[in-house]
């Protein structure tokens, strides 16, 4: 009994001392960060978080994902209730509302100065900053690239990927094949504006035909032009050459994952699902050049951000943490983990990873990659979904679809900035 | 067990130990019902009837999730009325309604007829029919969806193409896409609608049947004379059932038409999957809240309607 009683005496006492001495140290903290379920983005942050406590003893980090589907309704319920995250995980596209509704708060420029994010990160991210202050950073940035089937460029003869539109489609009618009855039964080029197309040809083609898809900070369409009806015309006349089947296979993915497709446009995400196709002999190249040799490609990212619920110790805990996570070190086990490219130049643009085979193309198209900011992307996208249907199914002339989509997209645009 | 009597005191919360005795036995009983009544009428009040008066609250607002709701009067009603999709996606939804409802109830009522005289393995042949009931909607609408395909990976495609009859566009056409969505949907629901015809054809006396036999009355004037007409509440249930069902469609479209839900142009969409995208991809929740009673408002006349047209006189 005295034993048991001297036993317990001593625990209580050197916990009271280790608590004191805690306090006067650094307090033992626990922080809470939120993605969405993605395998390898959970992989990477589960090697991230391991890293930094491993560096910080006194902060331990908590992660929580939840399906894509349900991410921002739980963020949005969770994070006003004071019971959500202390760092989270968002599409860029979201920020304005986020930054609108209080949800989350300004970087500290002390750990995170405007003139060195300017200088090392990629150019896109200044849509991140409102008012001189920055909300949020990414860890890694996604772009677009043509990805090929290197059997099928062989069995057509030819001796490389396509360079520029023109060879685009010549590429492409010589590897699409056809049974007695005229149905497609291996394409050239996939396409479809429900996959990364819309994106394809609001920054790509578009500029590459001499226009500006927006004006005003993307608050206003600019494509009702020249330029955008001969990107319209160009991508219309993709299938009228027969070199490509909207639909083809139901998805176009899933068309070039099953080797029944030459050429694919698809973001840098796609590389982990292509490496895991048995069989399928691939490679990947920038997006073609326009007519005058213009590049262009498209450029998207999630961001993290410290939310308004984390105050004090955990709030000084977050601004290490997303110091660390925005980190050269963090970008290149993401790059090695996930496949999506780094954030910050100086890790990009490493030899190694600039001439990468694989992430090399993207990379390099980070460089003149414009992102477009979006009041709602997935009714922006059927703008376009539907202007080509108009054509496609109904007859529509192109030129007056293409009016029709700049005025609807126009309203959606207004909707949003309106308020 | 103390925690029994509870209902009670909390009727006659000022009343003292003896008011409980004092009472009669039919108004104990009375108590004691009510105080059972009120756990599902407070459940429903809850889950049902606060959430309802909820989103009519909602529909009068603007809310993106995250910010303050701020009042907006009618406006979410008067955008919605000026919607050419929102017309389109209420023609849709009639349409479901419209074409789903009397073919499923014509096909089932046959179906059922003939397998209710069938002998021979009726059991299993029943079971046959039922299971697409039992199968998940979303597995069978991805399982039709490649029918649909076109070559080379479709069924009915690659089918019509090795006879050498041209491919037919079925879901990328503005108007094969909605029959096309519907199909399955029809066919789905056909078990569970077989099972009820059959348990109504069951339940008409024999006698009426022997009777008309001694009368040498014709197959077709038993059918029309008296099987419809006994049939009658069987059909009620099945034509209110099935219409709520049509008027709600939503799985199998937006499994059938992922890339683009309710496309292609707005030609499947039902007025549910609006909501969904306008709530879920936009996050407006006050034009959602106002389409959810719309289609609210729809339901209810059209169950009304139904009730009365086919009530017993």
């Amino acid at each position: 009994m005295t034993r048991t009683f001297r036993t317990t005496l001593f625990a209580l006492a050197t916990s009271a001392a280790a608590l004191s001495a805690g306090a006067a140290q650094a307090q033992e903290v626990t922080i809470e960060y939120w993605q969405y379920f993605f395998e390898a983005r959970v992989n990477a942050m589960e090697q991230l978080i391991e890293n930094f406590e491993a560096a910080n003893p006194n902060i331990n980090v908590e992660m929580t994902h939840f399906p894509y589907a349900d991410y921002r309704t739980r963020t949005a319920v969770a994070v006003p209730a004071g019971e959500g995250p202390d760092i989270v995980q968002l599409f860029y596209g979201w920020l304005n509302d986020y930054i609108d509704a209080e949800l989350i708060q300004p970087l500290p420029a002390e750990a995170f100065p405007n003139e060195m994010i300017e200088a090392e990160f990629f150019p896109m991210v200044s849509a991140m900053e409102r008012d001189g202050q920055y909300f949020a950073l990414p860890t890694a940035v996604r772009s677009l690239a043509l990805f090929y089937n290197n059997r099928l460029l062989e069995a057509a003869g030819l001796d490389g990927p396509p360079e520029t539109l023109d060879e685009l489609m010549s590429h492409a009618e010589a590897m699409t094949e056809r049974d007695g009855a005229g149905n497609i039964t291996q394409v050239g080029l996939t396409t479809g504006m429900t996959g990364q197309d819309h994106h394809w040809f609001r920054e790509v083609l578009i500029r590459q035909m001499g226009g500006e898809p927006y004006t005003d900070n993307y608050q206003t369409v600019n494509y009702d032009t020249e330029a955008g009806r001969a990107a319209l015309d160009y991508y219309l006349g993709l299938e009228e050459a027969g070199v490509t089947q909207v639909g083809f296979m139901d998805e176009a993915q899933a068309a070039f994952r099953a080797g029944r497709a030459g050429l694919h446009i698809d973001g840098s995400f796609r590389i982990g699902a292509l490496n895991d196709s048995r069989g399928l002999d691939w490679g990947v190249t920038e997006l073609p050049a326009g007519p005058d040799g213009t590049r262009s490609n498209y450029s998207s990212y999630w961001v993290n951000a410290i939310t308004s619920s984390a105050e004090g110790a955990e709030y000084d805990a977050a601004v290490l943490f997303m110091q660390y996570i925005t980190s050269p070190e963090a970008m290149q086990i993401w790059l090695d983990t996930v496949g999506e490219l780094p954030a910050r130049q100086e890790v990009g643009m490493t030899e190694e990873n600039a001439n990468d085979p694989v992430f090399g193309p993207f990379i390099r198209g980070l460089e003149y990659a414009n992102t477009t900011l979006f009041a709602d992307e997935s009714a922006q996208r059927q703008v376009l979904v539907d202007m080509v249907e108009r054509v496609q199914l109904q007859g529509q002339d192109p030129g007056e679809s293409l009016s029709a989509a700049a005025e609807a997209e126009q309203a959606i645009l207004d909707g949003y900035y309106g308020d | 067990m103390a925690s029994i009597p509870s209902p009670d005191k909390a009727q006659t919360p000022a009343a003292p130990q003896g008011a409980y005795s004092r009472l009669s036995i039919t108004q104990k009983r009375t108590l004691w019902a009510w105080g059972f009544l009120a756990v599902p009428i407070l459940f429903y009040v809850v889950i049902r009837f606060y959430p309802t008066g909820n989103a009519m609250v909602l529909s009068l607002q603007e809310w993106n999730l995250l910010g303050d709701r701020t009042w907006a009067g009618l406006e979410n009603y008067r955008v919605l009325l000026s919607d050419p999709v929102f017309w389109q996606v209420f023609r849709n939804t009639f349409l479901y309604l419209l074409l789903g409802t009397p073919i499923s109830l014509v096909i089932s009522f046959i179906i059922a007829y003939h397998l209710d005289q069938v002998r021979f393995m009726h059991g299993t042949i029943r079971a046959l029919y039922f299971v697409p009931f039992m199968t998940s909607a979303v597995a069978m609408a991805w399982v039709w969806r490649w029918f649909y395909q076109d070559v080379p990976i479709g069924l009915f495609n690659n089918a019509l193409a090795s006879i050498g009859i041209a491919q037919i566009d079925f879901l990328d056409s503005t108007t094969n896409a909605l029959p096309s969505v519907l199909a399955p949907a029809i066919w789905a629901g056909l078990g569970f609608q077989i099972i009820i015809f059959m348990a109504g054809l069951r339940a008409i006396p024999r006698t009426f049947y022997e009777a008309a036999k001694i009368d040498g009355v014709s197959t077709w004037t038993v059918l029309w004379e008296i099987t419809l007409p006994l049939l009658r509440p069987t059909i009620v249930f099945i034509v209110v059932l099935s219409s709520i069902g049509f008027l709600r469609i939503f799985d199998h479209v937006f499994n059938m038409t992922t890339n683009n839900p309710g496309g292609p142009l707005n030609a499947t969409k039902p007025l549910v999957l609006m909501i969904y995208q306008t709530a879920f991809d936009s996050f407006d929740m006050g034009y959602a809240a106002a389409q959810t009673v719309v289609l609210f408002v729809i339901l209810l006349i059209v169950s009304l309607i139904q009730l009365r047209l086919l009530r017993d006189r």
